[in-house]
């Protein structure tokens, strides 16, 4: 089962901000998706969500069209991790992950026990009863991975479920951007299917199945880490010089510049 | 850290409330002795002067002061969550400036009638003031909607447009009226209870049962708007569906309570934030909770203003943001302590 974009084009006020992607986010398979800033990838995820509305082309949740999910069906297959969540009331760490649940009706004892554990896999449970608004970048940021693992934490009967990240490292040390790289692939291994926006080249070639190359609003190019990641195309997409090595240790494509 | 458990907090209220409601039956121009307001309160027969009193104006009084107060801060809750900002109020929606050029437009032009002409017991002016309040609604909420959904930023422009507009047709109504209508007018910007009827009363609270009906079925939508709209679809809220739902009920709550009790200011705005600051932003807890306590405050302000200026009375609306705001107070400074 796949989230599929079908040769989408989008125009916004007289901008061609994506023109006739294609795309399949397969279940259990970790699709990453990179691009100079302004190439599209942001407004793809916004099609792919459902935010807005493709000029052209459609969008399928495990074959069916996105817009005749109903919206709760919808919520328990697919969640969405914004680059910001402009949260500015005084919830705890637990009622922002809490409100991940939602979409389910596990009773709270059930929601109680995920909400914990969704704390304890992004390393926020220290975080537990503290402010949302007294946090830091990074601390928001994990708490709101925290929420939309809570919202696909169990497998669902409607079909295979898929979550969507949009930069979710950009805050992040370097431990923590590890940890949710680990929590990505882990996610993967059980079958989700996770489509994530990264600027971090080397992130991104490490975690991927599939590598996505964005440039003005086309797919550059897309594939494997090693057949996708070359010096001419970094040079044409971001204009920079490179050298591509292989990491030592996981053998995976290195970009060096 | 949180002042209160929330259900502690529901549970105190809920007995202040009762015992604020029963002292405020025995305070006014008259004194009646705790005895004869229990008595008479639990069926037994006491002095039919005092009798009248109670039955005929204290007891509508305080049922109306509950149900505006509720309804007021409830309203004002929901708003704050709907506009993902704790400083919005009911009023940011147009109602109330609406409201306010309906009921001067009723003093200046019905001024005559407008103790004789009447619809189910409710004068002209009250009238005015839900249609007026409706209209202006209706009007912002429509230049806020296009066809991708209510835009939450336009509606906030749009209601201060609006209030802006409002204000000077009511300094317009306000230039053209005299001495007597002035003074009505501002008497009932005030906002005021003592007008109190077992008709108003029924209406009110049927409007509030209504609200407290409603409002607790889309209170996790709510708390899933606080992160954002976009991020409430993404977790199954039908946004543009919860949104028309709340802003109506609150044109209707906050429409009829300004009609019969004129503009009370300060609880749907404070109440709510009080509430907030003491058991969190979880619109499960925090609806009811300033339910309780905006009708607590109406009572305890609508005693107060019985009994201040005796014989006299003073508005209502006076009182409120006279008790409540150096509460306010106190509890910003105590916060800025607790950071």
């Amino acid at each position: 089962m796949t989230m599929l974009a079908d040769n989408i084009s989008l125009h916004l006020s007289g901008f061609d901000l994506l023109r006739n992607i294609s795309l399949e986010v397969e279940a259990g398979k970790v699709t990453a998706i990179v691009g100079p800033n302004g190439a599209g990838k942001s407004s793809l995820l916004k099609v792919l969500t459902g935010e807005m509305a493709a000029t052209k082309g459609e969008v399928y949740l495990n074959k069916r069209l996105l817009q005749h999910w109903p919206m709760l069906d919808r919520a328990q297959l697919l969640a969405v991790l914004p680059q910001h969540t402009l949260l500015n009331f005084p919830f705890t760490a637990d009622e922002v992950v809490g409100l991940g649940r939602i979409p389910h009706n596990t009773g709270l004892a059930k929601d109680t026990e995920i909400i914990a554990e969704a704390l304890e896999l992004v390393d926020a449970s220290y975080l537990q009863r503290r402010f949302y608004t007294q946090m830091s970048g990074g601390e928001k940021q994990r708490v709101q991975l925290a929420r939309v693992l809570a919202q696909i934490w169990q497998p669902s009967h409607l079909g295979e479920q898929f979550l969507v990240l949009d930069e979710p490292t950009s805050a992040f040390d370097l431990s923590h951007q590890k940890l949710t790289l680990d929590i990505v692939r882990q996610l993967a291994q059980k079958g989700v299917g996770v489509v994530m926006v990264l600027h971090d080249l080397n992130l991104a070639a490490r975690c991927a199945d599939n590598l996505v190359v964005f440039d003005g609003g086309v797919i550059a190019a897309q594939g494997s880490p090693e057949a996708v990641l070359s010096e001419s195309l970094i040079d044409k997409v971001f204009g920079v010089k490179s050298i591509i090595a292989q990491h030592p240790v996981t053998k995976r494509p290195l970009v060096i510049t | 850290m949180r002042h209160f458990s929330a259900p502690s907090l529901i549970w105190l209220l809920a007995i202040l409330l009762p015992v604020a409601a029963l002292v405020s039956l025995t305070v006014g121009t008259v004194d009646i002795s705790l005895s004869d307001a229990l008595n008479a309160m639990t069926g037994s027969s006491v002095n039919s002067q005092i009798h009248i009193i109670l039955f005929d104006i204290r007891l509508p009084r305080i049922l109306l002061a509950i149900a505006v107060g509720a309804v007021l801060a409830s309203t004002g809750a929901v708003m704050q969550g709907l506009f993902r900002n704790p400083l919005a109020d009911p009023s940011l929606i147009g109602v109330s400036s609406g409201a306010s050029v309906g009921a001067s437009l009723m003093i200046v032009t019905a001024g005559g009638v407008i103790q004789s002409g009447a619809l189910l017991g409710l004068s002209l002016v009250a009238v005015g003031a839900f249609v007026g309040g409706f209209v202006a609604t209706l009007l912002v909420y429509r230049l806020a909607t296009s066809g991708i959904g209510t835009s939450v930023t336009t509606m906030l422009l749009a209601g201060i447009a609006i209030a802006a507009l409002a204000g000077a047709l009511n300094s317009l109504l306000s230039y053209f009226s005299d001495n007597d209508m002035l003074r009505q007018i501002s008497l009932w910007q005030m906002g005021n209870l003592s007008g109190a009827s077992w008709t108003k009363v029924i209406i009110m609270g049927s409007v509030a049962l209504l609200l407290m009906g409603f409002f607790p079925r889309d209170s996790k939508a709510l708390n899933a708007l606080l992160l954002g709209e976009s991020e409430a679809r993404h977790l199954g809220i039908d946004v543009q569906r919860v949104k028309r739902r709340l802003i109506v009920l609150t044109a209707l709550g906050v429409g009829v309570s300004v009609a019969l009790a004129g503009l009370v200011g300060f609880v749907g705005l404070i109440m709510p934030h009080i509430v907030r600051l003491a058991i969190g932003p979880d619109h499960r807890w925090l609806v009811p909770a300033a339910a309780l306590a905006g009708a607590t405050l109406l009572v305890i302000a609508d005693s107060l203003a019985r009994i201040v200026v005796i014989p006299a009375e003073l508005p209502t609306g006076i009182l409120t943001a006279l008790l409540g705001a150096p509460f306010f107070v106190a509890l910003l400074l105590q916060q800025r302590k607790d950071v």
